[in-house]
């Protein structure tokens, strides 16, 4: 008999649940990629595995996950609608499903441009509300997207993204809706620094009763110094990063700042933490994952369920 | 209509590196409206290459002529007198005028003077910006007037996506973003319920996917 997922054992228990982020590497050489599981080991629900993020090539998500699968993680595997049509999207959930991968997300996908290969041909057969109603369509009714009946339906727990912080921001609870009806079961937003905005945007969603229908994952990222803040601040899409973190971080000493940085991460932690509504925290340190096993103790989320 | 861009003119010059009479063709549709390939736009060019050639010490004799449409056989046969005058047809029309010559004259070469880019409107004097790509199953009617396939850069149905700021999109702060205007649209006509609606995936089979597209109305053939 299958495992099921471990992420959602821990949501469905009630459990703050903890999860973070791999990046696979720009090559084939799969020890990157254990020694970061190694730093997550025993403090982390699940670990997300990023798909080409920011446009650059790098080893598969799928590929990645399965390393990490064989590390004794419960891995989530992203997925973007940006290099892949329904033929191969649907094809690629079957296998990662065949291989023991319990969790998916579905991400649009950044644009290309951002990325190593600007002049490539973007996909977006689907997008990622569709891609959401997609496997579901797969694992609830086991059909394809085509209709015809799958030998052997999957079984994944669906997740998707938000952005709180994007605009227009009215309808940005209102999109999580949508998600939720289209079928997601758990949401990861973008990194909270905003807390405030974030704070009204859960409002939102509660108004909404959204809260109740899927499991929200705060997004949270540590900051290392004043350049990754203002990195983020004015060059990352959708980031929203007040001014306040970044004086707070100006006027930190240099080589304190990676230590408030990840005070500034704990504190936002708590923070939402306390919010009717949060069912977990993302933690994406971004080429940091050796500081994850510090903010989830510092945070009182140790040892995990 | 549809939009293009010249060519760089070193790359229009390296083209026509081997020929000396050449036919420079404009179009008095599309290309005249977007100041890119009409009788004015045939006449700048053609006095730029004549000058490079006479310099380079290999004048050209050039023929400059502006088709009504290149896109239609029965102006396309006003070529027919003078055509095998000329080594090369150069054409400033789009890319489906230059296509169209080269089908109706087997024994010369049309090369493109223009990069054909887009169907697209005229913005305000001077901005051309694009509208349609012709996706054969409009949903103008769900968006309020205002296209995902095209306006999106992810062609994305169920948007924003997380990149929208400002109203524009992720990829150019100049670009707005599609579903901010769709979703301006829905509240200026106080029809943002419909923002809930889920777009279904999209049957991209009448779209350029299918294969080239043809559209044949049996009561005009003749």
């Amino acid at each position: 008999m299958s495992i099921g997922s471990n992420l959602e054992r821990v949501l469905k228990s009630g459990a703050f649940a903890v999860t973070s982020e791999c990046g696979p590497p720009r090559g084939a050489d799969p020890e990157v990629i254990r020694k970061k599981g190694a730093y997550l080991k025993g403090h982390v629900d699940a670990v997300n595995v990023t798909d080409n993020q920011t446009s650059v090539v790098r080893m598969s998500s799928f590929s990645s996950s399965l390393i990490l699968k064989e590390m004794g993680f419960d891995p989530v595997m992203q997925m973007v609608c940006r290099d892949r049509n329904r033929i191969a999207i649907q094809s690629d959930i079957l296998g990662a499903a065949a291989l023991g991968i319990k969790n998916i997300l579905c991400l649009s996908g950044d644009h290309q441009t951002f990325g190593d290969h600007p002049t490539a041909k973007n996909v977006f057969d689907i997008d990622s509300m569709q891609l959401i109603q997609c496997v579901r369509q797969m694992t609830e009714e086991g059909k394809f997207l085509s209709g015809e009946e799958i030998e052997g339906r999957p079984d994944l727990f669906v997740g998707c993204a938000e952005n709180p912080f994007a605009d227009p921001f009215e309808i940005r609870a209102m999109r999580l809706a949508k998600k939720v009806k289209a079928g997601a079961q758990f949401v990861q937003t973008q990194s909270v620094f905003h807390i405030e905005k974030f704070e009204k945007w859960m409002e939102m969603v509660r108004d909404l009763g959204v809260h109740e229908k899927v499991y929200i994952l705060a997004g949270i990222t540590p900051m290392k110094s004043i350049g990754m803040a203002r990195y983020m601040k004015n060059s990352v899409p959708g980031m929203d990063v007040p001014d306040e973190l970044i004086e707070r971080m100006k006027e930190t000493p240099k080589e304190k700042q990676a230590e408030e940085g990840i005070k500034i991460c704990v504190e936002t932690i708590e923070r939402v933490r306390k919010m009717k509504g949060v069912a977990g925290v993302h933690i994406m340190a971004i080429e940091w994952e050796s500081k994850v096993p510090e903010i989830v103790e510092a945070a009182g989320l140790y040892p995990r369920p | 209509m549809i939009v293009a861009n010249r060519k760089p003119f070193e790359e229009i010059i390296e083209m026509l590196k081997p020929y000396t009479r050449i036919l420079l063709l404009g179009c008095n549709e599309c290309v005249t409206v977007c100041a890119t390939g009409g009788t004015k736009e045939v006449a700048v060019l053609a006095s730029e290459i004549r000058l490079f050639r006479q310099k380079e010490g290999r004048p050209v004799e050039i023929k400059e002529f502006t088709l009504e449409r290149n896109c239609d056989p029965e102006y396309v046969d006003a070529l027919k007198p003078f055509i095998n005058d000329y080594d090369v047809v150069m054409s400033m029309a789009c890319g489906c005028g230059i296509q169209f010559v080269g089908e109706h004259y087997r024994n010369k070469i049309v090369l493109p003077a223009v990069n054909t880019t887009f169907d697209g409107v005229t913005e305000k004097h001077g901005v051309w910006t694009e509208r349609c790509q012709g996706c054969g199953d409009c949903v103008l009617d769900k968006t309020l007037g205002v296209c995902p396939v095209t306006r999106c850069a992810k062609s994305i149905f169920n948007g924003p996506c997380g990149g929208s700021r400002d109203g524009k999109c992720e990829i150019d702060k100049e670009t707005p973003c599609a579903w901010q205007l769709i979703v301006d649209r829905y509240k200026e006509m106080d029809m943002l319920y419909k923002y809930l609606e889920i777009q279904p995936v999209k049957d991209w089979s009448t779209s350029r996917d299918g294969g080239p597209r043809k559209r044949m109305r049996e009561d005009l053939t003749i």
